[in-house]
């Protein structure tokens, strides 16, 4: 199976993606943003970086982007697409996740571990994973996720929230200005999908901490998980986007 | 065809957190200014248009404003004319 990773001009953490998907077992597939070739890949990652430099707002040129149409036009026939970091910001800019990346409450880039815990196991981003509390790195300058309340309330409801910010304990780090809470996230949201649930963003770097050489290989979880949803998938035979996600009734 | 020169100003939603705008308040003190309070920092973005008339190009700073320059889930624009016809007297001329 291929899974594709693009690569926008700013891109720094494709390398690290490819890598991670190595280690995965699975046969990473470079795209670059100006073929709208995806090659036959089974799913797509956004990855981290800068791409086109950030320039107006993180993420917004790469939206219009050769490889965006393609990436969009994925997404809606119900192929599996997580971004990572940048990768977020660039599907936050086109839609393709509810919210916004606003600059950082500290106004310093944050660039060191956070724990982040995933708030079900049973997405297709996340079905690999422990539920335990992930040690990962974040790398951003605006990364403060942000929606009104409304919007909110109504992700919360359908639990589309994936990630949130925690604390050792693992108690979510709502507090904006808790320091568990690298970019002052509203509600501690470190990642997020779509309705659908094939669409997923978060601003850590999974991919990054995806082996025990690099500190510990608690990202793999997340790896693992979009690889097994993306075999799915493909074995099924490429199904249309349905609700990837169950919504409890009663939140 | 006539170019028409536009700014268009971008800026944080009013309620909206502006860590820049808050930065830039805290600044104020060292400079001894006690009479300034409300910072919001945005970005002005300037370009030429060719069209036939101002509506028209209006509409397609218009576009590019919602589509690029400004994300409208967190930022407002407003639209200001810098040179080139005025929108009566080119909508004038349209008509004619």
């Amino acid at each position: 199976m291929k899974i594709g990773v693009v690569t926008f001009p700013g891109s720094n953490s494709d390398v690290d993606s490819i890598n991670a998907l190595t280690v995965a077992g699975v046969e990473p597939v470079t795209l670059w943003h100006e073929s709208p070739e995806l090659g036959g890949v089974s799913a797509v990652i956004l990855p981290g970086g800068f791409a086109y430099g950030d320039y107006i707002r993180a993420g917004v040129i790469a939206r219009f982007s050769p490889v965006m149409g393609s990436v969009k036009d994925f997404a809606a026939s119900g192929g599996y697409v997580l971004g990572i970091c940048n990768g977020f910001q660039v599907l936050a800019e086109s839609g393709l996740v509810p919210g916004a990346l606003l600059r950082n409450r500290s106004l310093r880039f944050a660039g060191h571990l956070v724990n982040i815990k995933p708030e079900r196991l049973d997405s297709p981003f996340t079905r690999a994973a422990t539920g335990e509390p992930l040690r990962v790195p974040v790398a951003h300058g605006e990364g403060c996720y942000y929606a009104d309340d409304a919007t909110l309330d109504e992700l919360e409801r359908a639990g589309q929230v994936l990630f949130r910010y925690v604390h050792d304990d693992g108690t979510p780090a709502i507090d904006p200005d808790d320091k568990a809470n690298p970019n002052g996230s509203l509600r501690a949201i470190a990642g997020v999908c779509n309705a659908a649930g094939n669409v997923a963003g978060l601003m850590p770097h999974p991919e990054r901490m995806s082996e025990e050489v690099l500190g510990n290989g608690g990202g793999m979880q997340l790896i693992k998980s979009l690889v097994e949803s993306a075999a799915e998938w493909e074995k099924a035979g490429r199904p249309a986007p349905q609700l990837r996600i169950k919504v409890e009734a009663a939140r | 065809m006539s170019e028409f020169r536009y700014a268009v100003n971008v800026l944080p939603k009013p309620g909206i957190l502006d860590p820049q705008g808050r930065a830039v308040e805290l600044s104020l003190p060292h400079l001894s200014v006690t009479t300034v309070s409300k910072v919001r920092v945005g970005r002005r973005v300037e370009l030429t248009v060719t069209a036939a008339a101002e509506p028209e190009a209006r509409a397609v700073v218009d576009g590019l404003a919602k589509e690029l320059l400004s994300n409208p889930l967190i930022e407002v624009y407003a639209i200001e004319l810098l040179e080139g016809t005025s929108s009566v007297t080119a909508a004038g001329a349209a008509a004619k």
